[in-house]
């Protein structure tokens, strides 16, 4: 076979292969997904930061009680800047004590570092809970479009067209006004829906062609039931670009919470949330402009750290970037 | 060519239709209609009744269906049901001071996004790239009333520059126009640029692969006409996708952004009538900001044609 390299005949004797060719006769070392992933995510940096910070953000949602530094309710002296302290009787035994406040307090006298600690955990659990909503209904609509085609696929996709057509905040107000109410279940609920589409156009797409491979075949010869192959045939082998999808939504539900905090269509008023906060210091911002920006750079660091993850993932997973849509 | 266009033309109006009755009925659906909003805690069945009357509520729905199909096809679009001000008028006040911010945004976002895109995949792994970079992730990552509230910090507050409240409408003269709607305009325009520099980067980066690029080189062309005329051309098209799909990210942003800057332009409008059950308002702002990303969208399909003349729509030849 090598005989064939004119320059190297003679210099190479049989069965032998002229350098240049060697490399691709090494076969490339097999990586699991597991390794190829964390390979991806600790060889970049900017993937490591997010999933550093979405570490941070995630453990102090879920420990707030135990690392805020006051109470939720607590009340301090008002608008006090950041790195000051106020001076009071706080825990009622008749004496008086220092209270620091590293990012100040509001225009209610809370500690905003307190205010937004316990606001991750509103954020985490209204990104979390929205983003189950949009994968399932997405995911339900996509797989059963894609599986079917025909009418229910013309159908289905064409709410998806429709829905798409439109912003998903105004689509979220729009079901916040409709639900007639505010409060963390109906905000749920409007970004839910609102982000159905990119799901179903997502998981459509994947369909359409694993429907065409033979595993797909072999499963309705031997009389798998179209649920069975939906779920334990299509849904796994389009896991990765379901997951990068989910990773870059989870920013976007962030920032559409915060957003309908700031405009007061999202959760009650007196809920700790970022949006809520942010909205509240708008009216100080000549007096006391940190009760404004403590919450938005909150808002700024978690989603940046999600969108640095999930790009470092869509790169791992090596998805093509027009396929998984950010924004 | 121009079948394709009337076809696409009659897809946009099916879809406003599509639009127009859903919103009648999904507004008619809510729980707690106008005449409970309107009447307050002093409702009675009675007064209840005769309002209901008088705006027509109590037609059936056919009738009323009808009548506002008729009414949106000769552009009668109502009252207001709080201020009994023509709903057109309100439109006509807001729209052009979300018209100005949008113009803003689009203004700053592509003349920031696109040469920076273009600096970025040309200069990739410098340290301008990586400025670039970061800059869009954090464009991408700040609401843009964040952005808003930050600029008004900076620059109402603490420099004093801009005035950081209101609207100046353009017949005060443009320097006063500009001056209270440049803020909100880059504040609504900085997401807008980050999303489109990311396209052009990595759109530009995947022609400037692309064999042909090669050939060029190998031909002798210029390294200029290589990148204005040869990948600039092909990687603009995804860009422009890109650009007009998300002109959405400028509406729901000038949404938020309007009240950071207390300015009355559509979002404000929008929101104000929806949490007041105000349906003739919210139905034609929803139709017109519907419309206007209908008809964009169809506007960047058929600028295809122009940019990239191997588009030939339907098998048809232009």
């Amino acid at each position: 076979m090598n005989t064939e390299f004119g320059e190297n005949r003679g210099t190479y004797g049989p069965g032998e292969v002229p350098p240049e060719y060697e490399q691709s006769a090494v076969a490339e070392e097999f990586t699991t997904t597991r390794q190829r992933l964390v390979e991806g995510v600790l060889g970049d940096r900017m993937a490591l930061f997010g999933a550093v910070v979405i570490l941070l953000f995630i453990l102090t949602a879920a420990f707030a009680p135990y690392i805020a530094p006051y109470g939720e309710e607590q009340t301090f002296g008002f608008m006090k800047e950041p790195l000051s302290s106020s001076q009071g009787d706080f825990d009622d035994d008749g004496e008086l004590e220092q209270a620091f406040h590293p990012l100040g307090t509001d225009s209610f006298g809370h500690d905003i570092l307190t205010r937004l600690i316990y606001g991750a955990q509103v954020s985490l659990l209204v990104a979390l809970a929205t983003l189950a909503v949009a994968f399932t209904f997405g995911t339900a609509i996509g797989i059963l479009a894609g599986y079917h085609g025909g009418w229910v696929d013309s159908l289905l996709m064409r709410y998806v067209d429709f829905q798409w057509a439109f912003p998903e905040l105004i689509l979220g107000v729009a079901i916040i006004a409709l639900s007639g109410g505010l409060g963390v279940v109906n905000v749920v609920i409007a970004i839910g829906i609102a982000y159905i589409d990119d799901f179903a156009r997502l998981i459509r797409g994947e369909v359409l062609s694993i429907r065409e491979e033979e595993y797909i075949m072999a499963a309705q010869t031997v009389g798998m039931s179209d649920v069975r192959i939906m779920t334990k045939e299509i849904l796994p082998n389009a896991v990765a670009p379901l997951i990068v999808q989910a990773t870059l939504m989870l920013p976007l539900a962030i920032l559409a919470e915060a957003g309908l905090s700031f405009l007061g269509l999202g959760v009650r008023p007196t809920t700790p949330t970022w949006g809520l906060l942010l909205s509240d210091g708008r009216q100080f911002i000549s007096e006391a402009w940190w009760i404004s920006v403590m919450p938005g750079l909150a808002i700024m660091l978690t989603v940046l750290a999600f969108n640095m993850f999930g790009d470092g993932l869509r790169d791992a997973f090596d998805i093509d970037e027009g396929e998984v849509e950010a924004r | 060519m121009r079948r394709y266009v009337l076809k696409r033309v009659a897809h946009a109006v099916f879809i406003m239709w599509l639009v127009a009755t859903t919103v009648f009925f999904g507004l008619r659906a809510i729980p707690g209609g106008p005449v409970s909003a309107m009447l307050g805690q002093e409702s009675t069945p009675e007064a209840a009744q005769a309002l209901r009357q008088q705006l027509g509520l109590n037609d059936p729905w056919y009738v009323q269906y009808s009548d506002w199909m008729v009414d949106l096809a000769t552009f009668d679009f109502g009252q207001s049901l709080t201020t009994s001000q023509p709903v057109a008028e309100l439109v006509m006040q807001a729209a052009p001071r979300t018209a100005s911010i949008g113009a803003v945004a689009v203004v700053v976002g592509l003349g920031v996004a696109v040469p920076a895109g273009i600096v970025s995949a040309t200069r990739k792994r410098e340290s301008v790239d990586y400025l670039a970079t970061v800059a869009a992730f954090l464009g991408l990552s700040m609401p843009a009333f964040f952005v808003g509230i930050l600029l008004a910090l900076v620059f109402g507050v603490w420099l004093d520059l801009l005035p950081v409240f209101g609207y100046t409408p353009l017949a005060e003269g443009v320097a006063p126009w500009l001056e209270s709607i440049l803020l909100p305009g880059v504040a609504v325009g900085l997401p807008y640029g980050a999303v489109v520099m990311r396209m052009m980067r990595s759109s530009l980066l995947e022609v400037l692969d692309e064999p042909y690029m090669k050939t060029a080189l190998a031909k002798g062309v210029g390294s200029r006409v290589r990148l204005y005329k040869h990948a600039l051309q092909n990687a603009l098209i995804p860009v422009v996708t890109v650009a007009g799909i998300q002109l959405a990210l400028v509406l729901v942003g000038s949404v938020t952004v309007e009240l950071v800057f207390g300015i009355q332009g559509l979002g404000r409008l929008l929101v104000d009538s929806m949490l007041d059950r105000n349906y003739p308002v919210t139905q034609v702002v929803i139709l017109l900001v519907s419309a206007v990303l209908v008809f964009t969208n169809l506007a960047v399909d058929l600028a295809y044609t122009a940019i990239d003349p191997r588009i030939r729509y339907g098998g048809e030849s232009a």
